[in-house]
Formats: structure tokens, C-alpha cells, sequence
């Protein structure tokens, strides 16, 4: 296990590396093009009239900053921690993708490119992505897997109506992994004229920094928010984690506030101990996939095995490379919730507080349900609403066997 | 003098360049996929690249994806594909056709890349060609192939270049390989003059052999890629002629290997009419 670091928020290195994981593992032809972003991104990143062409948009398009909300029903049903979401299913789209699709929606324009692909899973960062591609006028291609085409529908419609095309992708078994990996032949073939907005912290350097640096607004906002509403920091966070960037989003700011408690929730399926799950950090082990060395799920000789969870924007059998150095670390705490977890808290919510969650915090409200009550009543607990529930209540619904 | 060294120099002694064909190990079975090893060079394949089938092969076209998913099913495994060169080393007593295996990183790096170097040169591989172990991280297993005495061909494409092509040719040996077209395996192809300046512009910055790669599909063609380039390499358009020798339960029928091979001797045909200096 690697010491702890002076700080956690110094990476990566300069070649994409955090500890053991990252990396660019990609195809020759592919290299110059993430070398010339990387490049862009630092230019960008200097660049005052980046910053504040992006700031603009967060707060006029988006609708940043999200509230900070305090959930007094919640708390008083559970008995513990004061808990509070950080309300980034408010944003416009209905999740935080678009904080990241801006942010490489503008990389785009910047760098020339011409076309925008993207891969989703959930259909969330499809969504944004064709949001943001109609509102720059871009064409915009996006790789879904077959199987989450049926069971997020209604994005499927919405990327039509905004001007993508949604290519459903039937390689493999589907889901989230096989678009990824149907995005990067397509980026391989159109490179010099595409730009590939990767929709979490993964794929390979500088998309998991990229990446993170455009979800950090949702941490930094918390911290600020936290501070007026309680006079001090936040005690807990919890958020979910598919690739890990709404986490690490609202983590990064705090990972060196050592008494803040972080911690990540994984898909847990049909229970870890069954085999059927999605979480990698807690059933994996280190491996290469998709342009960085990451925890992955896979069998003994390193083929990749599939993922499973209820939420289709959690289904996929690896995680950003950050987050493995942040387990390694010692960090951040990673959990589980199961399926059933899942759906018990989503409609907790809708009940007590009037809020229909996406499938995805649904998990981290799983975990929140059995952490508050164990924690005292002055702790503060913030949990990432990261995406509202729109997309998921047929499918939730006919899991309920209600009557559509 | 590795194989590969010595199978290149052989080609230009005798003038002319080379065919590489790609097999996926395990395609249809590991039976079959056996007996097509063993003819290849018969058949008229200077060189050997033996995919190694991976779950997620995102620098493949829907035929090799295809063929390493029947592999896959059909139950290969990494031991197996170094089983398949031990046999045919012992069984053919071919000591001179270059073996290389082509693959994803993840196989080597789960095995540990130390040693997987060494089972694979004990299994008489020579030379791997890894997708995605471009020159930024191939420092994990450059130095394990050395002392295994194993080559590394590195890729390089169109977009490789004159600035990136030493970082590339720091980490290659035996032949460089030369990625016609931006794409994935088995989809368009390169036209002969796009080839020849690529060529030409690679062996300003190296003497090492190149071979040529992705979208070559008939005989002229591959002639075409002769007329420039050290050796010309084929896949997708031999992994498709394993598919066509299946029926429809998946079973291979018995003109399946005849198939394949015949389509190799008309490859190797028109790479070996065309004389180089
Ligand atoms: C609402 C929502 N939350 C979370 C995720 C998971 O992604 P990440 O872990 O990168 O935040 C998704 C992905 O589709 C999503 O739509």
C-alpha cells in the first residue's frame, strides 16, 4: 500500500499517472490526438476566457450553482447524521454530466474539431452531450449499448429530438463497456476531424483529470454552501460511483480536509458475494482497459467480465483510475448497495421528500439509509443527488410491477 | 539474430517481400485453428501473427471481433496459445517461420509481463505486437522481452509523425509496423501512393524492415503493398475466410481449411511476383 501523500490533489503526474493506475493505453493512432489534448486542455486551463466562457454557461445554461438542500424529512426518518444533497439533478439535462460536457464541448470548438462523439450508459451524458453539441451547432454521434437503449428509453428519445444520432451497439453484451469500446473504433477512423467527450473520469490521460476538473465544481460549490448554511465543513460525503465523476467531483475539493469522511458507493447487483454486481473497487483487481490501469472486474487471465446493476449508468465493470489510487491510499472508503437497496431508497424518496432520484444515487442513498442512523446528529452528511429519476420510472415501475 | 531478423534477411536475399498473415488462436476451435497454424507457412506465410482473442478488442472490426469471440467460446486461453506454437515448433520442426503474438495489454500484464515473456520464448514465440501499449507506457515490458530475447514491433500510423517516429522506433525491433489507415482492422484501405510516401518518410528514420497492415484483401493489393514496403500483412480477410468454411451450427466444414489455405497461396502469389532491387 503507498504512504500517504502530502496532498491527494496533486495528480497525476505529468504522464498520466496516479500511483500504479492511469496511463495512456491506446492505440498508436490515437496517441498524437491525446497528446494534442492534453496540450490544448493545459493551454485552456491557463486561459482566463475559458474559465469564463464555462462559468458563464454553468450559471445561465445549466443553472448552477446547485442547492445545497437540507433533507429535514430524511434526517428525522433516519435518526442520525444531519443529511443534505447536493442537488445536481436540478441542473438543466437532469444530471451533473453537463458540468463535463461544457467544459469539453468548448475543448472542442477550441481545438477545431468538427463532430462529437460520445458513449453513455444511463443515456445522461448522451443527453448533454447532444444538448451541448445542438447548442454549439455540432453534429453529434452517440454509442449506446442495444441493451440500454430498451431500458432508458426516454433519453434515447431526447438525444433524437436534440439533433444526435444514437447508434445502439449490439458488440459484446450491449452496455455501457461495449459503447465505450464502439466509441473509441469509431474516434480511431475519424480522429482528425472528432472530438471523443468521454462522459466520467476514465479512458485514458488527460480525460481522468480533464474530466474531474469540470466536475470540481460541485465539490468547491459544496464547500462554500456548507460554510454558509452550518459555519463549518461537511463531516460525511457520499456519492455514487459508475466511473466515478460525480464522486470524485464533490470529493476532490476535500481530500485534503483530513476530517471529512468520503465515501463511495458502488453498484452491488444482485449482492458482491454473488458474482452479478458492478463493483469493481471491491471485487476487482487492477487491470488495462480502455486507455488506463484501473480496478477491473475480469477473470483469471485478465478477459473482462460483465458488470450487472439496475442502473444502467452504473454498469460497467471498471471505475477511473483516481479512485483506485484513492482506495490504494486508504482515502476514500468504497461500499456497496444492491439493486434492492437501490430501489427501496428511490422510493423512500419520492415519498418523504417529493424528489424521484436516478437509479444511480439511488445506490448512494442505499448506503446514506444504513450510515446516518449509526452517526451522531451533529454530523453533516452531504449526498451528491447527482441525476433526477425521469429516465428510470418505467423501468422502475415495471421492477415494482405497478401499472404504467 | 532473432527469427524475425533472420526471416527478413532471407526475403531480401531473395528479393522480394514478405507475406504476415493473422490467424486468431482458437478460430473456429483449437482444433482447427491447429491445423491452420501448421500449414501456414506451406501455404505461403513468411511470417506468423497469432491474435491472442481478448473480450473488449477496441482496435478491431466486427471480423476479428467475431473470430475472437468463436475462440473465446470455444475455450482459448493463454496457455493454449502457447501450447499451439510449442506443438508446432516440436511438430513441424519449423525452427525458421517467425511467430508473433498480437494482442491487448491485459492478457500480458495479469500474467505478470516478466513472465509471460518467458513462457512465450519458451514456447518458441518471437516477436508480440500489442495494441495498446503504445510507446508512453511500453517501458513495463520492453525490458523483460529483451532479456527473453523476444521483439517488440510497435505500431505506427498515419498519424505518427516525423517528431513522434524516433519515440516509437526507440521501443520496436525486427519490423516496425505500419498502420495503413486510420481505422479499425478489416474496414478501408490505403491507396498504394498513400503507402509508399508513409514508407518512404519511415525508413528516413530506421533501418528495421516495415511491414504494412490493415485493409489489404486481394492478391493485387497485397502485391501493391510488396512493390513498397518489406512485408505486407493480412487478418481480417483470412479470419473471414475461417467464417465462410462454418455452418450454421458453427462447425467447420471440410472445405474450411482448404479454403483458408487457398486463399493465402493467392496472397502469397502476388506478394512473391513483384522483385525488389
Ligand atoms: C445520474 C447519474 N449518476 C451517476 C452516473 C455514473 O457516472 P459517474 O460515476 O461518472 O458519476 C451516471 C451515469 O450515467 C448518471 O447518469
Amino acid at each position: 500500500m503507498p504512504s500517504a501523500p502530502n496532498s491527494f490533489r496533486t495528480g497525476p503526474d505529468e504522464r498520466g499517472h496516479f500511483g500504479i493506475f492511469g496511463g495512456r493505453y491506446v492505440a498508436e493512432t490515437l496517441m498524437p490526438l491525446i497528446l494534442d489534448l492534453e496540450k490544448a486542455y493545459n493551454e485552456a486551463k491557463a486561459d482566463p476566457s475559458f474559465q469564463n466562457e464555462l462559468d458563464y454557461l454553468l450559471e445561465h445554461y445549466a443553472g448552477r450553482p446547485s442547492p445545497l438542500y437540507y433533507a429535514k424529512r430524511l434526517t428525522e426518518k433516519l435518526g442520525g447524521a444531519k443529511i443534505y444533497f447536493k442537488r445536481d439533478e436540478l441542473n438543466h439535462t437532469g444530471s451533473h454530466k453537463i458540468n463535463n460536457v461544457l467544459g469539453q464541448v468548448l475543448m472542442a470548438k477550441r481545438m477545431g474539431k468538427t463532430r462529437v462523439i460520445a458513449e453513455t450508459g444511463a443515456g445522461q451524458h448522451g443527453v448533454a452531450t447532444a444538448t451541448a453539441c445542438a447548442l454549439f451547432d455540432i453534429p453529434c454521434v452517440v454509442f449506446m449499448g442495444a441493451v440500454d437503449v430498451d431500458r432508458q428509453a426516454p433519453n434515447v428519445v431526447r438525444m433524437n429530438m436534440l439533433g444526435a444520432e444514437v447508434r445502439a451497439v449490439t458488440a459484446g453484451s450491449g452496455r455501457l463497456k461495449d459503447a465505450m469500446n464502439e466509441a473509441l473504433r469509431d474516434w480511431v477512423a475519424t480522429c482528425e476531424n472528432t472530438f471523443y467527450c468521454i462522459g466520467t473520469v476514465a479512458g485514458p490521460h488527460p480525460y481522468p483529470a480533464m474530466v474531474r476538473d469540470f466536475q470540481c465544481v460541485i465539490g468547491n460549490e459544496t464547500r462554500v454552501q456548507m460554510m454558509k448554511a452550518e459555519g463549518r465543513l461537511p463531516d460525511t460525503l457520499v456519492a455514487c460511483i459508475g466511473g466515478g465523476s460525480n464522486a470524485m467531483g464533490l470529493f476532490h475539493p476535500f481530500l485534503d480536509d483530513k476530517g471529512v469522511r468520503l465515501v463511495g458507493v458502488e453498484a452491488g447487483g444482485k449482492g458482491v458475494e454473488t458474482g452479478e454486481h458492478a463493483a469493481s473497487l471491491t471485487g476487482g483487481r487492477p487491470g488495462v482497459l480502455h486507455g488506463n490501469r484501473t480496478y477491473l472486474l475480469q477473470d483469471k487471465e485478465g478477459q473482462i467480465t460483465e458488470a450487472h446493476s439496475i442502473s444502467a449508468g452504473l454498469d460497467y465493470p471498471g471505475i477511473g483510475p483516481e479512485h483506485s489510487w484513492l482506495k490504494e491510499t486508504g482515502r476514500i472508503e468504497y461500499v456497496s448497495a444492491t439493486d434492492n437497496e437501490a430501489l427501496a431508497a428511490f422510493q423512500m424518496l419520492c415519498k418523504l421528500e417529493g424528489i424521484i432520484p436516478a437509479l444511480e444515487p439511488a445506490h448512494a442513498l442505499g448506503h446514506v439509509i444504513k450510515l446516518a442512523p449509526t452517526l451522531p446528529k451533529d454530523n453533516l452528511l452531504v449526498m451528491n443527488l447527482c441525476g433526477r429519476g425521469d429516465k428510470d420510472v418505467f423501468a422502475v415501475a415495471e421492477r415494482l410491477g405497478m401499472k404504467i | 539474430m532473432s527469427r524475425i531478423a533472420k526471416r527478413f534477411a532471407r526475403l531480401k536475399a531473395d528479393k522480394r517481400a514478405g507475406l504476415v498473415t493473422y490467424v486468431t488462436a482458437g478460430d473456429p476451435n483449437l482444433d482447427v485453428s491447429y491445423q491452420i497454424l501448421k500449414g501456414l507457412p506451406a501455404a505461403g506465410a513468411d511470417l506468423i501473427e497469432l491474435g491472442m482473442p481478448f473480450t473488449d478488442p477496441m482496435a478491431d472490426g466486427p471480423s476479428i471481433q467475431l473470430a475472437g469471440q468463436r475462440a473465446l467460446k470455444a475455450g482459448i486461453t493463454v496457455d493454449a496459445t502457447f501450447d499451439m506454437v510449442r506443438r508446432f515448433r516440436k511438430e513441424t520442426g519449423d525452427n525458421d517461420t517467425p511467430i508473433l503474438l498480437m494482442g491487448y495489454y491485459n492478457l500480458v500484464y495479469q500474467r505478470g509481463p516478466e513472465r509471460f515473456c518467458k513462457e512465450a520464448a519458451a514456447a518458441g514465440v518471437d516477436g508480440f505486437i500489442l495494441v495498446d501499449l503504445p510507446p508512453e507506457e511500453a517501458d513495463e515490458l520492453k525490458p523483460y522481452a529483451v532479456a527473453a530475447g523476444i521483439d517488440t514491433v510497435l505500431l505506427t500510423a498515419p498519424t505518427t509523425d516525423d517528431e513522434r517516429l524516433p519515440a516509437v522506433l526507440k521501443y520496436s525491433s525486427g519490423f516496425v509496423y505500419f498502420v495503413s489507415v486510420l481505422g479499425i482492422t478489416g474496414t478501408s484501405s490505403a491507396t498504394e501512393e498513400a503507402v509508399r510516401t508513409h514508407v518512404e518518410r519511415i525508413k528516413r528514420h530506421t533501418d528495421l524492415p516495415i511491414g504494412v497492415g490493415f485493409g489489404i484483401r486481394t492478391p493485387d493489393q497485397a502485391a501493391a503493398i510488396a512493390r513498397h514496403a518489406d512485408a505486407a500483412v493480412v487478418g481480417s480477410a483470412i479470419v473471414e475466410r475461417v467464417k465462410a468454411g462454418l455452418d450454421e451450427h458453427g462447425k467447420a466444414k471440410a472445405d474450411l481449411i482448404p479454403g483458408v489455405f487457398a486463399y493465402i497461396k493467392a496472397l502469397a502469389d502476388g506478394v512473391r511476383g513483384v522483385r525488389k532491387a
